[in-house]
């Protein structure tokens, strides 16, 4: 058994998982906002903000940050793992793009909820 | 005509200070020769040159190589197979120290190896003759036993180029399966707690240059998706 624990789950299954279940969330959600903009054309601001006004739309999009950030660490934490050979520099880069997943996360949860 | 144009690594870090590419030409007299045929032309005229041989029928895994880019037993490779614009380039299995010219390190490999418990574990007590399978317990063991450890697979995977030492790689996760799908063996818990960190079996990324290269047609990546849904089963 190998430890690590800057990894998203701490297990590899888990991190196994994660990204399988993030990338199908992630393929719905871009199949959706690309349908919806494709079916409704000269879209304006108030159809726009209208959708995102709507629980459901709310839900679905949080599910997709959270699926995206989760995604986003699994997938740059093996980059990572495979690339960075020096200690300091692989961790310092771990810990900026985890610094910078919880940032963008908390950000979009501000647009969602803010407009 | 039928000279032929080999080009091969070659390292002695006792007197190089870098590896460098040697330039030979073979009359192989147009027939159609194993790789190892061409080395053995060529170790009777320069007997510097070092690379490992034994059975030369494809069976004892020593004579595996990188030729014209791909990873093979030389012994089983016929020209026709990989001579293209009647170029033959030879290096060493990719990724491992190089001992001398084609010869590895395979140290890593074997620790790799070693880590998955390679044999049988049974902690029940010995029957009085020996431990019967079923024809379909047997069968689920084809695919996996007839593996030669030649390393060819591990060292065309990415995966174990970057992390050798974590990464079981596809030759030691095959022999894994192997008595992970053993009806006989019940340390399959064990087995399983071992494997689910991120690097030893996940690190497999499924791009299945092992089983494109493997000279004995096995499925490395199919082994590793078995170890996956046995875990997953596991754990969820």
């Amino acid at each position: 058994m190998v430890t690590n624990i800057t990894n998203l789950g701490r297990s590899g299954l888990s991190d196994w998982l994660i990204q399988r279940v993030s990338a199908v969330i992630l393929a719905l959600y871009t199949l959706f906002i690309v349908g919806y903009l494709l079916f409704n054309p000269g879209l304006d601001y108030y159809t726009w903000s209208g959708l995102f006004a709507q629980a459901w739309m709310r839900i679905f999009s949080l599910l997709a940050f959270i699926s995206l950030a989760a995604h986003a660490w699994v997938g740059l934490w093996t980059v990572t793992t495979d690339y960075m050979k020096s200690t300091g520099a692989r961790v310092g880069t771990q810990l900026v793009i985890i610094l910078a997943i919880f940032v963008f996360l908390v950000w979009g949860i501000l647009v969602l909820w803010g407009a | 005509m039928s000279m032929l144009q080999v080009s091969i690594y070659r390292y002695n870090p006792e007197t190089d200070s870098a590896p460098y590419m040697q330039e030979y030409r073979v009359d192989t007299q147009g027939r159609d020769l194993m790789v190892l045929n061409i080395l053995e032309m060529l170790k009777a005229e320069d007997t510097t040159l070092a690379y490992r041989r034994s059975c030369r029928e494809g069976v004892c895994g020593s004579d595996g190589m990188n030729m014209n880019g791909k990873n093979g037993l030389a012994c089983i490779t016929s020209l026709s197979d990989v001579v293209k614009n009647n170029k033959l380039v030879l290096r060493p299995l990719p990724g491992l120290p190089v001992v001398r010219d084609l010869a590895v390190d395979m140290g890593l490999f074997y620790k790799q190896y070693e880590r998955i418990q390679p044999y049988l574990q049974n902690d029940e007590p010995a029957p009085a003759i020996e431990r019967l399978q079923s024809p379909e317990e047997r069968d689920k063991l084809d695919g996996l036993y007839e593996c030669i450890l030649c390393a060819c697979c591990s060292t065309s995977c990415p995966s174990f180029w970057w992390n050798p030492d974590k990464f079981v790689g596809p030759a030691g996760l095959l022999q894994s399966y192997r008595f992970l799908a053993d009806s006989r063996d019940t340390a399959t818990q064990a087995r399983l707690t071992d494997l689910q960190d991120p690097f030893s079996v996940f690190r497999c990324r499924g791009i299945m240059n092992c089983v494109a290269v493997c000279p004995k047609g096995l499925n490395p990546t199919r082994a590793i998706g078995k170890i996956r849904d046995m875990l997953l089963a596991n754990a969820t």
